[in-house]
Parts: structure tokens; sequence; C-alpha cells
């Protein structure tokens, strides 16, 4: 049987109480939602947190609130079943439902939340290993080792963002509050990610995210699609998650966000503008689409090859827009790869 | 140091002395000698060691116990009752839906959760309903015939 170290849980009821525990505890201290990606890490001995806080108990923080006029307030703790399967969200947030009924299987979005979603560790092929794999190669810099296994010469670790939610919620244009001893921000969800492997999140660890803020509806139409080998369990390799705002026939405002190719979602900042202004033409979509390959820098640290995974960039958003655009699809409408 | 808790394991209350660490899944097979809930990868890979918490699939290798205090937990254990099996057992049993068995208790729950949301389901959403349990001898159609005789035999019951 493999076992978590053994830790102190402690089950706040409000998030002041759950704030308090992680000032209380220090460095010693992590937080829990879910525990479905924070778990197996902790069974491979990549946390060893001696307090564990566990959010499970804390019941601001779970639900959905809000209208499509004046935006959605999404609780952190609220599931992703509950998430993907919210009569509004799939409404009008349609790339948000697809993205947390994506995530890995059934049982894994009954316990797994959107703010472990949002908060989920980065992954990488020499990191996502057991202990003793992890020694025999002899460690790398993101856990217990000096180097980057993928890149030896570097100083920074590639391991790679692998939420499906992230690039949603950025191209989304959605917000993250956090709470922690200063007190409450809101800050763009994009905001939330830094371009390192180890240090992947600009917040602080003793702030609590609590809740996803959704801005107003107001026309917008969104997808997401996701690659990965197998149709269910499996992370994405490559997310593409898009919003689009139409004043008529044109394109008023354009968001592709990429998942899964750095350690951070990307913005394909040429590819959004390219549309804006424009009508949703099959032209259009493929000058964005080639447009949106080139920050798609995926590395060789996932599963497929990454120059598949880059020439994927730009066929998944081409399916993504024509999808929004209401043309055909061809091939696979998301997901997986047969 | 050790936890007390108190469960609620097949309709009854159990109480058990166990360290925090302990997932449910240990605790179900170690402590309170329910070892029909199957240990598989023990990373949430494989679903094997599926559980119902009040009526929904989880994952009891990735569950904490401290958690789940006053929730209804469902094991394999709980499905016949008064000597009868539960008409998705007797269907998997006819139709060969198990092989080695050793996928079978989490299977087995899991599509029981479905039934009760869904009493006459669709092929394609038993597919979806099962995507998160692996079975490595059935290549599954057997599996798939098997929840579809159990829900239209218990739906003719019902009528
Ligand atoms: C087999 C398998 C497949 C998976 N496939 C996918 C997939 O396809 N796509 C995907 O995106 N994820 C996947 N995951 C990862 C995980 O299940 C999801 O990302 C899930 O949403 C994480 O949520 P959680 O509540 O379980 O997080 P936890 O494990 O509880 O926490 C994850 C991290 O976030 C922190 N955290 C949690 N909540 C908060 C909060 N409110 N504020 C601040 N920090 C917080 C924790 O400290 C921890 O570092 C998979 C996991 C497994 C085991
Ligand atoms: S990118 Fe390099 S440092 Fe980061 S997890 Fe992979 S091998 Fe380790
Ligand atoms: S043993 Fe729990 S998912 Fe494999
Ligand atoms: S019957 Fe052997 S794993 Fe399913």
């Amino acid at each position: 049987m493999m076992r978590l170290p053994p830790f102190t849980y402690v089950a706040p009821r409000t998030v002041r109480d759950a704030v308090a525990a992680l000032r209380e505890h220090g460095a010693d201290a992590m937080l829990v939602a879910g525990g479905t990606d924070l778990y197996p890490n902790m069974k491979r001995r990549q946390f060893e947190p001696k307090v564990l806080v566990g959010l499970g108990g804390v019941a601001e923080m779970r639900g959905v609130r809000g209208s499509a006029r004046d935006g959605f307030t999404i609780g952190a703790g609220t599931t992703l079943s509950a998430l993907a399967r919210h009569p509004d969200i799939v409404r009008h947030y349609p790339g948000l439902a697809t993205a947390a009924g994506l995530v890995s299987s059934p049982q894994l979005r009954n316990m797994g939340t959107i703010g472990g979603n949002l908060c989920v560790d980065t992954r990488c092929n020499y990191y996502n290993q057991s202990f003793a794999w992890r020694k025999a190669i002899g460690f790398c810099m993101k856990k217990d080792g000096e180097i980057c296994l993928v890149a030896p010469g570097s100083p920074r670790c590639w391991a790679v963002s692998s939420s499906d939610v992230a690039p949603v919620a950025w191209s989304l244009g959605a917000k993250v509050r956090l709470v922690g001893p200063a007190g409450e921000r809101v800050i763009p969800a994009e905001a939330l990610y830094r371009d390192d492997g180890i240090q992947y999140l600009a917040k602080q660890p003793n702030e609590i995210l609590t809740a996803l803020l959704l801005p107003p509806a107001d026309g917008r139409r969104s997808a997401y699609m996701k690659l990965r080998r197998r149709g269910s369990f499996d992370f994405p390799v490559l997310g593409v998650a898009v919003s689009v705002r139409m004043d008529g026939e044109t394109v008023r405002e354009a968001r592709i966000v990429l998942g899964a190719v750095a350690s951070q979602p990307r913005e394909a900042t040429k590819a959004s503008a390219a549309l804006v202004g424009r009508q949703l033409t099959p032209e259009a979509i493929d000058a964005a689409a080639e447009a949106a390959a080139g920050p798609s820098k995926p590395l060789d640290n996932t599963d497929f090859t990454h120059p598949y995974r880059k020439k994927m960039t730009r066929v998944f958003v081409a399916r993504a827009l024509r999808r929004i655009a209401g043309l055909p699809v061809s091939g696979r409408v998301e997901e997986e790869l047969a | 140091m050790k936890i007390r808790l108190e469960l609620t394991v097949n309709e009854e209350t159990r109480e058990v002395l166990v360290a925090p660490h302990k997932t449910l899944l240990e605790v179900l097979r170690e402590d309170l000698g329910l070892t029909g809930t199957k240990h598989g990868c023990e990373l949430g890979e494989c679903g094997t060691c599926t559980v119902l918490v009040d009526g929904a699939p989880v994952l009891s290798c990735l569950a904490l116990p401290a958690e789940l205090q006053g929730r209804a937990i469902a094991t394999v254990e709980g499905m016949a009752g008064g000597g009868q099996l539960h008409p998705l057992q007797q269907a998997f049993a006819e139709l060969g839906a198990a092989q080695c068995g050793y996928c079978t208790p989490g299977v087995l729950l899991t599509a029981q959760s479905l039934l009760s949301e869904r009493p006459t389901p669709t092929r394609e959403e038993i597919r979806e309903a099962l995507a998160g349990n692996l079975c490595r001898c059935t290549g599954y159609t057997k599996i798939l015939d098997a929840v579809e005789l159990a829900s239209l035999r218990m739906a003719e019951v019902a009528r």
C-alpha cells in the first residue's frame, strides 16, 4: 500500500479560520481541497507538509452565485462535476463547462475543486514519478535535485502548466479572489500565474483562493479543446481556450489562450488581434490559427512529441474558432486523439 | 497521534481510532476489515478503489476519513441484501462481465450510482459514467452489456 506521509489535519469552518491556521503553522502547512492533485504528490513524496489545512468544511467557499447579466461568482470549493453541469455555466460559458467536464475522470471530478484546479501543480515526465524512480535518475531541481533533466543547462524548471480550467479562466477575462493575512484582493486570472515550473503561482502560500469571478456573459461565445492520449484520466498535453465577443457579424473582442505549452497558460495575442474587426470566415480563422502556433512552444517533457503538440495548436485553434462561428468542424470536435 | 472517527459505512455506524493520514481505502481494508474495496494504483489513476459517498462515486485512495464523518459511505459489501445479489451483480455474473474481478467492485458501485440517477441510461451515458474505471480484462463490452441488462430488469421491477 502506498501511504501518505504523516501529518496533522486541521479542518476550519470559515475562510477566516483557515487563514488563521495557515498563519499559525507557517511554512509547515499546506492547503488541501479535493486532494486529487496534492495526495498523489504527497504519496510520491513531492510534498511532505506537517500540517494540512482542509478546505472541505468551509461552506462559504462552495456554490455558484450570480447572473448572466452581472457575472458569476464560483466558490473555489465547488466541485468540477457541479460546475460542468451547472445550467447557467453550460449555457453562458460553455468553454468553462467543457473544460471542467474534461478534467481527469468522473470520480476525480466529484472530488476535485475549481480552486484546486486553478492551483494544480505543474507537470513533467521527470517529476510525476515515484520517489524511487526519481532517486534512481538522480532527482531534478523541482524536488530534491539540482539540475533540470529536460534542459540540463537551464537555470529554471520547465514543468508544464496542466490545468484545463486556467486557460479558460484567462480567456474569459475572469478574476480570482485571494484572501490572506493582509486581507482580500482580486486579481485577473492571468496574474495568478508565473512562467516558472516551480514557483508557478504569483500568490503567496498563505493566501487562499476563495472564488473565481466571471465577467457578465454579454454575448460572449467560448469553447475549449483538449489534446490527450485517452479520452479520460489524462491531463491535457495541449489545451485551447477561445472566447469571442461579436458586434453583429464582426469580432469585437477575441482571446485565445493555450494550456500545457509552457509553465503557465500562454495567450496567443497576435492571433487574437488578427481576428478583431473581421468576420469569422474560414480564411480569418485559418490566419488566426497559424498565428497562434507561434507562441506555442511545448517542451519535450509530456506525452506526445513536442513538434506534434505544436502542430496540433494550429489545428485545435481552428477547430475551436470554427465551432464558435458555427462552421462545420472536421475531425474530432474535442479532446482526445483516437 | 490517532484520532477517533465515526463513519457511516453501508448504513452502519462504525467507530475507528486511526492515524489522520490514513486514507479511506486503508481504513476500510485495514481497520474495518472491508476488503471488497480493492487497491490498484493508489494514485487516482484506475478507479478500482471507488466507493460511494452520499451516492456519488469517489476514489477511496484519495479520500480522508476525517472529511467524511456524517456522510453515507457505501462499499461493495453493502450491495447484496437479504441473501439476494443486487441486479447489477446478478447481471455481471450471468454475462461474464467480471473476469479477474479486480475492477468489479468499483465498476458495480459506479454503475449503481448511475442507475440511481438515470434508471435507463443510453449506452453512451454508461460509457461516460464508467470512464473512470479501468478494466484490464474484459474489453468493457460485457460490462456495458451487463449494466444495460441490469437497468432493464430494474426498470421492469419498478414498473
Ligand atoms: C489521474 C489524474 C488525472 C488528472 N487529470 C487532470 C486533468 O485532465 N486536468 C486537470 O486540470 N487536472 C487533472 N488532475 C488534477 C486534479 O484532479 C485537478 O486539477 C483537480 O481540480 C484539483 O483540485 P483539488 O481540489 O483536488 O486540488 P488539491 O489536490 O486539493 O490541491 C491542489 C493544489 O492547489 C492548492 N489549493 C487547493 N485549493 C486551494 C485554494 N482554495 N486556495 C489556494 N490553494 C489551493 C493545494 O494546496 C495544492 O497545492 C488529475 C489528477 C489525477 C490524479
Ligand atoms: S522541467 Fe526540469 S526541473 Fe522541471 S520537473 Fe522537469 S526535469 Fe525537473
Ligand atoms: S487505487 Fe484508487 S484510483 Fe487506483
Ligand atoms: S475484470 Fe479484470 S480488471 Fe476488470
